[in-house]
């Protein structure tokens, strides 16, 4: 397997926020080795070397956990498989002559900022809301004074390896942000120290979330068959569950 | 009242809506699925008349009666809001759409379904309802089995009636587990029940509805 | 200047809590007069930003990110460690420090060790409580395992991604003060210039990188909390932005660099399987728990890993160091790797890599222990490997799931294949016990720093020192000079010197703008990088250094002929971005050659071939070099002050794991 790729890219160039986008074709010689970004790497260059302007897009760690890397790949957030993100991507997934058009994620609460990078501050002000255990540094209790089944833990721990990438929203037909809030929600909620703020956090959250523009959960599922992290769908039914409990509770 | 704007303001309050109201029309539908299916006993109608007669003219039913509207009208009104505003999360459509690889097409297509099965209630009740309730036209002798019978012979009519029960199914198939994912139930042995009691759900009471103006039309029951 | 530690008098374990109890106090309604600016959002920053604000002090933070949380820590794998001795078998304060000493060959300062090792329980303690899920035993106590260097079980994991469970702790903590208004959040910032009035840091002038335009920035101190410069290699396991540029630009206003030549070369990583290649990945640290390292005894044996008979097998770890094994520290780990490669030993395709196989551990260890769990007698090799296999997978699942995706090969079936690489840099900005550089006011925390590791950092501590650093000694430390400042009004930012700041900062900008060259900025990453791997690698000798220096030199002037940066400067631009950092590398890279040709020993992870022992183990010599190499800038070249390294508690060896 070490043949050489002729892809064909149609990629979303976007100069700003407020500037309108448009598709533009490259075409690219690929190894099947490659990750999908180290192919726009290759693409960069050639547009550098050719006096072009290189395609501004998001990445940072490369081994799938800063969630900072995005595009909708042929219409599927982080490309056709399950459970990878972007940088994870290998260019084995897909074949000799292949068209792929590139987007960014689209979303009214991800504005982009140039091309394939989008604005996610969105995020941030929604954990900023709520997504947190209030104890300041220093008020900490011996970390064995308060003993956690095994499965409990496992079990927060599963909703706390969301990586914040976005793909959920992306993939949505309403650009919701269910899965996300619904994974910070329910790891602080199965631990017995975010139980304080159990009712309060998750009512900021949600405030915050749909201040921010997201859209409403209608249940496909689509959020979590692409979320990279395959964060489980019941963070949303354990989302809706805090939720209600706390509005019956005058929160 | 505070306790409750939330259902009317925040997101999850108008799916907690959408979920509930859901949850009593399913109710509902086995009602009159059940009583319709009376007309199966084949006996000009007679049993199915006497049902009719019982829920046309018993107060607590009329009541309730007017329970379920309520339920219909915000369920439409809620869906109806959720579905214009969650289309417009986005500045632009993505150019390539692969959503069949994350989910199936009748839970994005929800709003759509639903406003299919509203023309086909507008229809339907304007052929029963209305004529019961306030065109006073059923009696002794124009029965509700008369009127269902006359009204099936027109196969515009029939076909009408056999896509909005196929609406309706799709839209159970998603609606049905969606409204207990909704409520926050989401287990690891309860949920594939859910499903699967849902799956049959909207196989099944769709598929009777729709059998009565087949049956009727081809004149298999009289 | 003189260097001055700084650290207290008394006996070791006193030095702390004497420190601690009379270090001078700022009073609450002082603190909220008082602006101190952290740069970076990693487990340092973020744990020092929170908690400084939490304290009440006005905080503004800083990220080139997107968005704080995604900070390189958050890729750290294995775990962190701390002295709870949870598992009663012999850990203590003083034997992580002892640990930590030994690790870093001799070559850190006891006071600061000594101190992360106390420091390192309260860390589990305020993780946990901050809703970090770490894995748990059944009975619902934390659970632990071993990480190299060490032969008790202290680190305290989640799953294979440790790191960002604890970044998303720090993170959470930090954005809860960004919403009660303590802390100001600018993301996708990038410091590009320090401002220094009267001989005390008090400001940045940082680029916003989506609008490309320059702001300055006012702070009664500076943190930098930016990181390591593992990337001047081009290919290592840090992040493709991860940069030394904050530092750097420290450095050239009068920050010394410590010990820049000490880096961290990870002997389990995937190994390069390209020239596009852009990164490497690492494969935990945890894996050596399980996995056992081997290569043919037969030279070029082409065969299947699977068809090499057990006889015909060197685990050469177990066989040069019976004592820890598999589980030497890193750099032993890492040179032992390159050394059966050279030889001719490799395996794959480019033979530059060896194995790691968990078959036996798969078979012996778990499949055995769950037949018996599950009562099942005589089991099969078959069943065994199966059983084995879930027990893996619970552990390690999300490693080999990476390593599947990168290669396409399964590692459940055949053993994984790694090769060294690098990943993290001991050496930094120097600063005292107080983690002050030489500017006053002026601190560097976390990796960004040189103290805690000496000449090599143990698995699982980097974690441990970020967030000593930041939730419990910054808070402390930073009293003693913030309470000489609150007479110190905020300086407004029309001062000169934000004025002339930011205009060095702006000319450099437009330096690299108009050179209108041919090649990329990355172009030139990838060549330097290939300089400084070969021979300011894994193993280092005096032609190879000189060598290097000369083709740093040539190859940055060539940049400063040729570079080409497209696009606009007022707009968001990741070409200049990197451009700037690649500059910055285009100096570090030479100051690591000079400092590696100075340092006449071997000593952790500074590898110099013409001192080793007859057995090829290094040998330091702790008469000449016993001293942290404390570099200040000068313009064209560097001048070299010396910080003696005194031990008193601990009796300085010859390292040995055999």
């Amino acid at each position: 397997m070490n043949h050489d790729m002729n892809i064909t890219l149609k990629v979303w160039r976007q100069e700003n926020t407020n500037a309108s986008g448009r598709f533009e074709e490259h075409k690219v010689v690929a190894n099947p080795d490659m990750s999908f970004l180290e192919m726009f790497d290759v693409l960069n260059e050639q547009l550098i070397e050719t006096g072009k302007e290189p395609i501004a897009f998001d990445h940072d760690c490369r081994e799938g956990i800063c969630g900072m890397c995005s595009m909708v790949i042929n219409g599927r957030p982080h490309g056709p498989k399950r459970g990878v993100t972007t940088c994870q991507l290998h260019m084995r997934s897909f074949k000799d002559g292949d068209t792929i058009t590139v987007e960014p994620w689209r979303a009214n609460a991800f504005p982009v900022i140039k091309d394939l990078s989008v604005n996610r501050g969105a995020f941030d002000r929604i954990i900023s809301a709520g997504g947190f255990v209030s104890v300041n540094t220093g008020n900490a209790v011996d970390a064995n004074a308060i003993l956690i089944p095994k499965e409990v833990a496992d079990e927060a721990f599963e909703a706390a390896t969301c990586i914040g990438c976005g793909a959920c929203v992306s993939a949505c037909k309403n650009a919701s942000a269910m899965l996300f809030v619904g994974a910070k929600v329910t790891q602080l909620a199965k631990l017995p120290q975010g139980q304080p703020e159990r009712e309060t956090r998750v009512v900021a959250m949600v405030n915050q979330m749909d201040a921010e523009g997201f859209g409403a959960c209608t249940n496909t599922g689509a959020c979590s068959a692409e979320c990279p992290k395959q964060i489980p769908l019941s963070v949303i039914a354990n989302l809706n569950k805090e939720y209600y409990r706390a509005k019956m509770n005058g929160k | 009242m505070n306790l409750f704007s939330f259902l009317f303001s925040s997101s999850l309050g108008r799916k907690l809506i959408m979920s509930l109201t859901g949850i009593f029309l399913i109710t509902f539908l086995v009602v009159h699925c059940g009583i319709n299916a009376l007309i199966y006993m084949n006996d000009g109608g007679e049993t199915f008349n006497l049902a009719a007669e019982f829920m046309g003219h018993t107060w607590y039913i009329r009541a309730m009666e007017i329970g379920l509207f309520v339920g219909l009208i915000l369920h439409v009104v809620q869906g109806l809001y959720l579905a214009s505003t969650n289309a417009n999360r986005r500045p632009q459509n993505y150019a390539v759409n692969s959503a069949s690889a994350n989910s199936t097409w009748y839970s994005r297509s929800m709003g759509l379904l639903g406003t299919i099965i509203l023309l086909f209630l507008v229809v339907h009740l304007r052929h029963f309802w209305v004529e019961a309730r306030f065109l006073h036209s059923i009696n002794d002798k124009n029965t509700m089995f008369t009127v269902m019978v006359a009204v099936f012979q027109n196969p515009m009519a029939v076909v009408i009636y056999v896509l909005g029960c196929l609406s309706l199914s799709y839209h159970l198939l998603h609606g049905f587990q969606s409204a207990f994912q909704t409520l926050g139930i989401n287990h690891k042995s309860y949920t594939p029940i859910i499903q699967t009691v849902g799956t049959w759900f909207s196989i099944i009471i769709p598929f009777l509805f729709a059998s009565m103006p087949v049956t009727i039309f081809l004149g298999l029951i009289k | 200047m003189k260097l001055d530690a700084k650290i207290p008098q008394g006996p070791v374990s006193e030095k702390w809590n004497s420190y601690k109890s009379s270090v001078p106090l700022v009073n609450p309604a002082n603190k909220r007069n008082l602006e101190i600016i952290v740069v970076g959002t990693g487990l340092a920053g973020s744990s020092a930003a929170s908690t400084l604000a939490e304290l009440g002090y006005k905080v503004k933070a800083f990220c080139f990110q997107d968005s704080p949380r995604r900070a390189h820590s958050i890729a750290a794998q294995g775990g962190i460690n701390a002295a709870k001795n949870y598992q009663n078998d012999g850990d203590s304060v003083h034997r992580l420090f002892y640990d930590t000493i030994k690790g870093g060959d001799f070559r850190a300062r006891e006071g600061n060790v000594h101190r992360l090792a106390e420091v390192s329980v309260n860390i589990i303690d305020q993780c946990v409580a901050a809703g970090v899920p770490f894995a748990r035993e059944y009975g619902g106590t934390l659970s632990n395992r071993s990480f190299g260097g060490t032969q008790v079980q202290r680190t305290f994991y989640a799953a294979g991604q440790t790191g960002q469970q604890l970044l998303l702790g720090a993170y959470s903590g930090l954005e809860r003060q960004v919403g009660l208004g303590n802390v100001k959040m600018y993301s996708r910032h990038e410091m590009i210039e320090l401002v220094i009035i009267d001989g005390k840091a008090r400001g940045i002038i940082a680029r916003n990188l989506v609008t490309g335009k320059l702001e300055r920035h006012f702070g009664h101190a500076v943190l930098l909390c930016t990181g390591g410069y593992g990337n001047v290699f081009y290919l290592s396991t840090n992040a493709m932005g991860s940069n030394v540029t904050a530092a750097w630009k420290a450095h050239r206003q009068g920050a010394y660099f410590g010990n820049p030549c000490f880096t961290q070369i990870h002997p389990t990583c995937i190994p390069v399987s390209g020239h596009y290649q852009s990164k490497l990945t690492l494969m935990s640290e945890s894996l050596r728990n399980d996995g056992r390292i081997w290569v043919p005894k037969k030279q070029g044996d082409d065969r299947h890993p699977n068809d090499i008979p057990e006889e015909e097998r060197d685990y050469y770890l177990e066989r040069r160091y019976p004592a820890f094994g598999n589980l030497v520290p890193r750099d032993i780990a890492s040179r032992a790797a390159k050394e059966r490669c050279d030889a001719g030993y490799g395996v794959g395709s480019s033979k530059m890599a060896v194995y790691l196989d968990f078959r036996y551990n798969m078979v012996n260890k778990y499949g055995r222990a769950e037949a018996s769990k599950r009562g099942i007698e005589n089991p099969s090799e078959d069943i065994l490997v199966a059983l084995g296999k879930e027990v893996v997978k619970e552990q390690y699942g999300n490693l080999f799931d990476m390593y599947k995706q990168i290669t396409d090969e399964d590692p459940y079936e055949a053993p994984m294949r790694i090769y060294p690489a690098v990943h993290y840099t001991m050496g930094g900005l120097w600063v005292d016990y107080e983690l002050q550089t030489t500017v006053p006011g002026l601190y560097a925390l976390g990796e960004a720093n040189f103290s805690d590791h000496g000449a090599n950092r143990l698995g699982a501590s980097a974690l441990m020192q970020g967030l000593a650093d930041g939730y419990f000694v910054i808070p402390y430390t930073i009293g003693n000079y913030l309470s000489k400042e609150i007479h110190t009004k905020p300086i407004t930012t029309d001062h000169e010197a934000f004025v002339a700041a930011e205009k060095i900062a702006n000319d450099r900008i437009q330096q690299l703008m108009n050179i209108n060259g041919k090649r990329s900025a990355e172009s030139y990453h990838r060549e330097l990088g290939l300089i400084m791997w070969d021979k300011c690698g894994m193993a280092r000798n005096e032609a190879g250094l000189k060598q290097a220096i000369s083709e740093i030199r040539a190859l940055r002037e060539d940049f400063y002929k040729n570079v080409r940066v497209p696009g606009k400067v007022e707009e968001f631009n990741p070409e200049l971005d990197k451009a700037g950092r690649v500059a910055d590398f285009l100096e570090l890279g030479e100051l690591m050659c000079i400092d590696a040709l100075d340092r006449n020993e071997s000593c952790g992870g500074h590898f110099r071939e013409e001192y080793q022992t007859e057995e090829g183990e290094a040998m330091r010599d702790d008469d000449k070099y016993a001293y942290v190499s404390a570099w200040e800038y000068k313009g064209s070249d560097w001048q070299l002050h010396k910080e003696e390294l005194n031990y008193e508690n601990i009796k300085v060896q010859q390292r040995s794991y055999k």
